[in-house]
């Protein structure tokens, strides 16, 4: 459980994180949105303990960070921006070194170490120094030093940057297969990978809170939603269209010829418009129900000069 | 105390994992040997002892302990894994002095590795094993204070050139700090009383016992707490400025 009470932190006279407040629960997988310098690395800096708050609070499974921080970064797992690590060292040695520092032991500490270096699949690495690594090894075996002492709290910045879309995937699988007893809190600024992998969206902007639900809300946001755009082979007289029940605007590209159809809100309109098009032998290509565009919702949100979240 | 040993071992085998600790015995060993018998004139002064050997350790430490030192938390911070490290179980005090006492066992075995010369001396003439032993102990301690202040100037900049020119300008203070170099600034307007005060922080007059094989209190005393003060204001230093 993660409590954070009017987090503020000040770089000198510039504010990276204005008064944000929430919680998190266990089986809460987070994902932390925000464009560029909004505060997400300094939020997660404070929430590990590498930064101390200019003010506010936060709680840790009911201890505060000021005063238990080292007991608190016990149940942490963390991978830092940029998952940096010491380049001298090999893998192995990296991993064992963490697994000290974990106090892992005995049996415990060779079956941790030996599930962390299969999930990840370092096994081809495990001599190399870490220098020596491409970047995509170098970021999972910041992801194995994150999780090898199976942390009740993974805090990951920016777990996926640089990696190819096989990575990718192999490490949104990872993060779904922790146990759901945890939480998970990532910051990217993909959103996708948002959508794909976190049951939970925060998205920040200028140091505030401007969004806190589920993905889907999110995707609910956008004008996008169960929008239907269609294309057509030649053209035809579509406006009969735009007066379909439920169907709010309609919106022609002039470039592409894709033709798309807005509802009112809370309305469906698919069904309606693929009646139509059946009905009147219209020339259509492809006929497509949009389910919301999460870039565009992020646009707003992060640009928008009030909080609306 | 455990972590401390963790990190300590992590940074001794970080020594020798990269050409760092090779190169520095090397030349540590090449250098005090040079000195030893071409400048100090082991042989032709006809005593078996070692005190032109130990009478150089000053000058040797004042550019090899920064030059050892320069990356322990310079590197650090410009890779980054200080964010690693400061958010893993370890206290910052643990890691200080885990880091110091890796580099201090390093120039350890760096001293040690020179006992061909104490065997030359016994082989030679019938040396004063007690005042060899008492002197290489003292050399050992001055070395740690070179090193608590070169583990403080690396702790505040992310760039190891400049933390080793702040170390050895600050090194050279305190070796030179009892000679008219540093004591002619002070003499126009200081009372007698800061002029004492300066002259007492020298190395040189530190160790000037210590390398005749004297091991006094008060010279021990001085470099163990050069050691603490310096360690302790790196551990400052690293708290305000682990982010920057």
């Amino acid at each position: 459980m993660i409590s954070v009470k009017n987090l503020s932190k000040f770089y000198d006279h510039f504010k990276a994180v204005d008064n944000l407040s929430f919680d998190i629960a266990p089986g809460n997988i987070v994902g932390f949105l925000g464009p560029n310098g909004a505060g997400k690395s300094t939020t997660m800096k404070m929430l590990t303990g590498f930064l101390p708050p200019s003010e506010g609070e936060i709680f840790i499974k009911e201890r505060s960070i000021d005063s238990d921080a080292k007991a608190i970064q016990r149940d942490i797992g963390y991978l830092p921006e940029g998952a940096p690590a010491y380049g001298d060292m090999t893998v192995w040695q990296f991993l064992h070194f963490i697994a000290d520092v974990r106090r892992l032991k005995g049996a415990h500490r060779k079956e941790r170490l030996y599930d962390v270096i299969h999930r990840v699949e370092l096994s081809d690495v495990l001599n190399r120094p870490i220098d020596n690594l491409s970047k995509g090894f170098k970021r999972r075996v910041g992801l194995a030093q994150a999780i090898l002492h199976d942390p009740d709290i993974l805090i990951l910045d920016e777990p996926t940057d640089g990696l190819d879309p096989n990575q990718k995937h192999h490490v949104r699988q990872l993060i779904e297969d922790l146990s759901r007893e945890k939480i998970v809190i990532i910051s990217t600024h993909i959103l996708e990978e948002v959508a794909a992998v976190c049951n939970r969206v925060m998205i920040i902007a200028d140091g505030q809170l401007r969004f806190d639900d589920t993905p889907e809300v999110l995707r609910h946001r956008s004008r996008y939603c169960n929008a239907v755009s269609l294309r057509l082979s030649y053209a035809a007289d579509i406006s009969g269209l735009a007066e379909l029940e439920g169907v709010d605007e309609m919106e022609i590209d002039r470039k592409t010829g894709l033709v798309t159809l807005f509802p009112e809100p809370g309305k469906h309109i698919f069904h309606a418009i693929n009646e139509y098009v059946t009905q009147r032998r219209l020339p259509v290509d492809t006929l497509t129900l949009e389910t919301g565009r999460l870039d565009e919702v992020f646009r707003d949100i992060t640009t928008a000069e009030v909080a609306n979240g | 105390m455990g972590n401390i040993w963790i990190v300590t071992k992590r940074e001794f085998a970080s020594f020798f994992a990269t050409p760092v600790a090779y190169v520095f015995i090397a030349i540590f060993l090449m250098l005090s040997g040079i000195f030893t018998f071409f400048i100090g004139n082991l042989y032709e002064r006809g005593q078996a002892d070692l005190i032109p050997f130990f009478n150089f350790h000053p000058w040797l430490y004042l550019f090899l302990v920064p030059a050892i030192a320069m990356r322990s938390w310079a590197e650090e911070r410009k890779s980054g894994s200080i964010e690693l490290l400061m958010t893993l179980p370890i206290s910052v005090a643990q890691a200080v002095l885990g880091k110091f006492i890796a580099a201090w066992l390093v120039l350890g075995l760096a001293l040690a590795l020179t006992f061909p010369l104490w065997l030359s001396v016994d082989f030679l003439g019938e040396p004063d094993h007690g005042i060899i032993v008492a002197a290489y102990i003292g050399s050992w301690l001055m070395a740690g204070a070179f090193l608590a202040i070169s583990t403080c100037m690396s702790a505040f900049t992310r760039n190891q050139v400049v933390a080793f020119i702040l170390a050895v300008v600050v090194c050279f203070l305190f070796v030179v700090s009892g000679s008219s170099i540093v004591l002619d600034a002070f003499q126009p307007w200081a009372g007698n009383l800061i002029l004492d005060t300066v002259a007492s922080f020298s190395f040189l007059s530190h160790f000037e016992a210590t390398a005749k094989g004297v091991l006094a209190l008060n010279d021990v005393g001085y470099f163990f707490i050069i050691m603490v003060v310096w360690l302790y204001a790196s551990l400052i230093v690293i708290e305000q400025k682990k982010a920057d």
